[in-house]
């Protein structure tokens, strides 16, 4: 399977976004870039950039790998991914306002209304519930995947709580400590600004009667959580109090933390914890992340949750099909981003097609996430298909399939030296009284030569993503 | 403030004080076993070590011989002891980890470094770099911790909670240090007053870094009593009782103007204050050091209670 590589373009010349950064690559000699890689890996560890990883046991403060060589991409390509990046997520909220008011898009019968009603992501309590600014999606990722100079696809959508956009700014805090002369020979957009947008953003969501002064939190699950750092970094970031379950409390329908000092009034919480866990009078009853009587606060108006419960309804992979849908829909536009051709195990006809071609497809969860759980079937062997099948067939709602994309690939230094290695893009949209997003996002790389995951739990590393200015 | 974050980071200075105090300790150990003694030497200069730290019993719980390796083994590396050195440097760390919000990027790279570095080191590595030098790094990395707030913390409440972990936890240190003689048996009676002696006091005014103070306040030989009187009483000694309870009752007083609240932990620090404040080390020696002492370290256990009674753990119906 040919990739394209964003660097040579395939065919041995070089990619003119690329230019300064291979002439600069050919001339560093092999014992510096060595020596910055010792330098990175000390960097990260002591700012204590960590990430448990599930079910690893062990040393839960395992390092995710920082490549140091950098994607680039022009001005032209950035500009489209973000038209289409808005134009998605602006789609996914108007579904979202949808299907917990009129279902007007179920009525037309554009999307099967037993998909999203009976989904497990689907929350009935949120049925007419106002939510502010139409914000259900606050904080969007939207992986993005790319198979030649031209066509990118959407991979999935994450809608609840997407992580990584730490790593996106620290890794170009990275580079701007080891490599101060590169960045600056390229005029690569910053990224440093995002935790300023996105309080902006969560206060712009703020209950009507808040004020113009409203109290933002960010909600933890806590310190064991795998993305803990990024939501320390991020309350850091903003200025605002990060809070667990145990230091709010909940009166009247008020929101309250509690301070040494006594307690607080709190107006819009950041909430990093799952729907079900969010609130044990609500949902999961033995939930201990949560806070009692958060929901019916929530539902009285007194407080803001980004994002919304049932938000996750729209990013589920039996939803994702349908997506392309809800932008035609909805703002009656063609849609800019592609789906991946998606096959749904519930529907007989396409469960027999992926049946009959497990060898070609990547099988996923529909709930899945984190790389876990799926099949590549141009990768496994003959027993791990056919483990798989009986998987599949035992639940076919519960799976999707896709062609197996020849993901793009990026320079990135390996044992051996540098070598192409596949890629994805994860970008993030902010929802709040106007639609923002920063220029960058966060690059996956999968590590191991041939590896299509390149999700950090599956062994995969980050890189710093460069959008250059026209 | 959070009250969860008041909480974490006036036991991350605690730990990180106790740390140091903890090095102290075994410090005065090391220094006393290089003097001659009758009997089981190894015992009667490592024991009090165990017995300041509060450690005697779980150390006796392990049978393991009192000697130099088992006792600084238990008391400097052993991450199952809660007082070691190397738990209260992790302890340390995980506070300031579960409030990275609170505490400056330079004061976590400070106490995470700390704590990386120790958490390698084993007893052989320790012999490597000498037991001395590995109580001077501990210091070291407890001053810098120090500095590094000072140097980097905005001066607002989060900033009042880390200085008043520092204080409470040294006062309770240097009532425990000065309480060691009363465990350390002479070889004779005799020697009382005589060269051991000496080198005993000596020993532990060398621990809390105050010979050379004692030495420019006094100007004459070293006596218990001036000794007791300089840890207890002096306000210009840095790590004196006093000392320590000038700077907690500050602290609480700025706390309760804060939060414009009456608090119990307020009382009690002020009237503690007073007591050192017009004591007399005459008195101080009639009633007996060690029952002073014992009386002093229970007060502060109570002042404890209340501090965390007072702003940690906060009633929520008080809206």
């Amino acid at each position: 399977m040919a990739a394209f590589d964003e660097m040579t373009g395939g065919d041995g010349s070089v990619r003119p976004a690329y230019a300064k950064l291979k002439a600069w690559l050919d001339a560093i000699p092999a014992e510096d870039v060595a020596r910055k890689r010792r330098e990175a890996d000390i960097l990260f560890r002591r700012l204590g950039i960590t990430f448990a990883v599930y079910g690893e046991g062990g040393d839960t403060e395992r390092l995710i790998p920082f490549d140091l060589v950098p994607r680039v991409l022009d001005a032209r390509e950035w500009t489209q991914l973000a038209k289409g990046l808005i134009q998605r997520v602006k789609a996914i909220n108007a579904f979202l306002r949808d299907v917990y008011h009129e279902g007007e898009i179920l009525k037309a019968g554009r999307i099967p209304d037993d998909l999203v009603r009976n989904n497990a992501q689907y929350r009935p309590e949120m049925k007419g519930v106002a939510v502010a600014q139409g914000a259900y999606t606050t904080i969007a990722g939207i992986d993005i995947v790319r198979v030649d100079a031209d066509t990118f696809y959407v991979l999935e959508d994450n809608v609840r709580t997407p992580s990584g956009v730490s790593y996106m700014i620290e890794n170009r805090e990275a580079m701007m400590r080891l490599f101060p002369d590169l960045v600056a020979m390229h005029s690569v957009a910053p990224v440093g600004h995002y935790p300023d947008e996105l309080l902006r953003t969560l206060r712009s969501v703020a209950p009507f009667g808040a004020g113009d002064d409203p109290t933002v939190v960010v909600l933890t699950p806590g310190a064991y959580n795998s993305a803990y750092f990024e939501h320390v970094f991020l309350a850091e970031q903003m200025g605002v109090e990060l809070v667990e379950g145990q230091d709010l409390f909940v009166k009247d329908d008020i929101v309250y933390m509690r301070m040494a000092g006594g307690p607080r009034r709190v107006d819009v919480i950041y909430r990093r914890i799952d729907d079900a866990f969010l609130d044990p009078a609500a949902f999961r009853p033995d939930s201990a992340l949560g806070v009692r009587g958060l929901f019916a606060a929530y539902r009285a108006g007194n407080v803001t949750l980004a994002n919304a419960v049932g938000a996750g309804v729209a990013d589920d992979k039996a939803v994702y099909p349908f997506v392309p849908e809800m932008v035609r829909f909805y703002l009656g536009e063609a849609p800019i981003l592609k789906n991946v051709p998606t096959w749904s195990c519930r529907e007989p006809e396409d469960l027999a097609y992926v049946c009959g071609h497990l060898d070609e497809l990547v099988v996923k969860e529909v709930h899945g996430s984190g790389g876990y759980g799926m099949l590549v079937g141009p990768r496994s062997t003959t027993a791990e298909i056919e483990t798989y099948r009986r998987r599949i067939e035992a639940d076919p709602a519960n799976f999707i399939a896709q062609p197996t994309l020849a993901l793009s690939t990026c320079p990135t230094l390996v044992a051996e030296g540098l070598a192409p290695r596949h890629v994805d893009l994860r970008p993030f949209i902010l929802v709040g009284r106007e639609i923002k997003l920063v220029p960058g996002g966060l690059t996956r790389v999968a590590l191991r030569a041939g590896s299509l995951v390149v999700n950090s739990s599956q062994g995969g590393g980050t890189k710093d993503t460069w959008i250059l200015s026209e | 403030m959070l009250s969860r974050a008041a909480d974490n980071l006036y036991w991350m200075s605690r730990y990180m004080e106790r740390a140091e105090n903890m090095a102290r300790f075994l410090d005065v150990g090391y220094r006393m076993s290089l003097l001659p003694a009758g009997g089981d030497p190894q015992r009667t200069q490592w024991e009090p070590a165990l017995i300041i730290a509060g450690c005697d019993e779980a150390f006796a719980a392990r049978g393991l011989e009192i000697n130099a390796r088992n006792v600084v083994e238990f008391l400097a590396l052993e991450l199952a002891n809660p007082s070691s050195i190397a738990a209260c440097l992790h302890q340390a760390r995980e506070n300031a980890r579960a409030m990275r919000t609170q505490v400056t990027t330079e004061m976590w790279e400070s106490l995470n470094s700390t704590w990386l570095e120790i958490r390698d080191l084993d007893y052989r590595r320790l012999e490597e770099m000498g037991l001395r030098a590995f109580f001077d790094w501990v210091k070291e990395r407890s001053h810098l911790f120090r500095g590094v707030a000072y140097g980097t913390m905005q001066r607002d409440t989060a900033f009042k909670f880390v200085r008043l972990g520092t204080f409470i936890e040294r006062s309770d240190a240097t009532a425990r240090l000065l309480d060691v003689k009363y465990h350390i048996l002479l070889p004779t009676p005799q020697d009382v007053g005589g060269a051991i002696d000496y080198y005993q006091w000596s020993a532990l005014l060398r621990s809390v870094s105050a010979f050379q103070i004692y030495r420019r306040i006094y100007r004459d030989v070293i006596t218990p009593a001036r000794i007791a009187e300089l840890l207890i009483l002096r306000p210009d000694m840095p790590r004196s009782l006093i000392a320590c309870l000038y700077e907690v009752t500050e602290i609480l007083v700025g706390l309760r103007e804060e939060f414009q609240r009456d608090y119990k932990c307020t009382r009690i620090a002020l009237e503690t204050q007073s007591r050192l404040r017009y004591g007399r080390i005459e008195d101080i020696i009639a009633q007996g050091l060690h029952e002073y002492l014992t009386e002093f370290v229970d007060r502060m256990a109570a002042l404890s209670q209340a501090i965390s009674r007072d702003f940690m753990l906060p009633a929520e119906a008080t809206t």
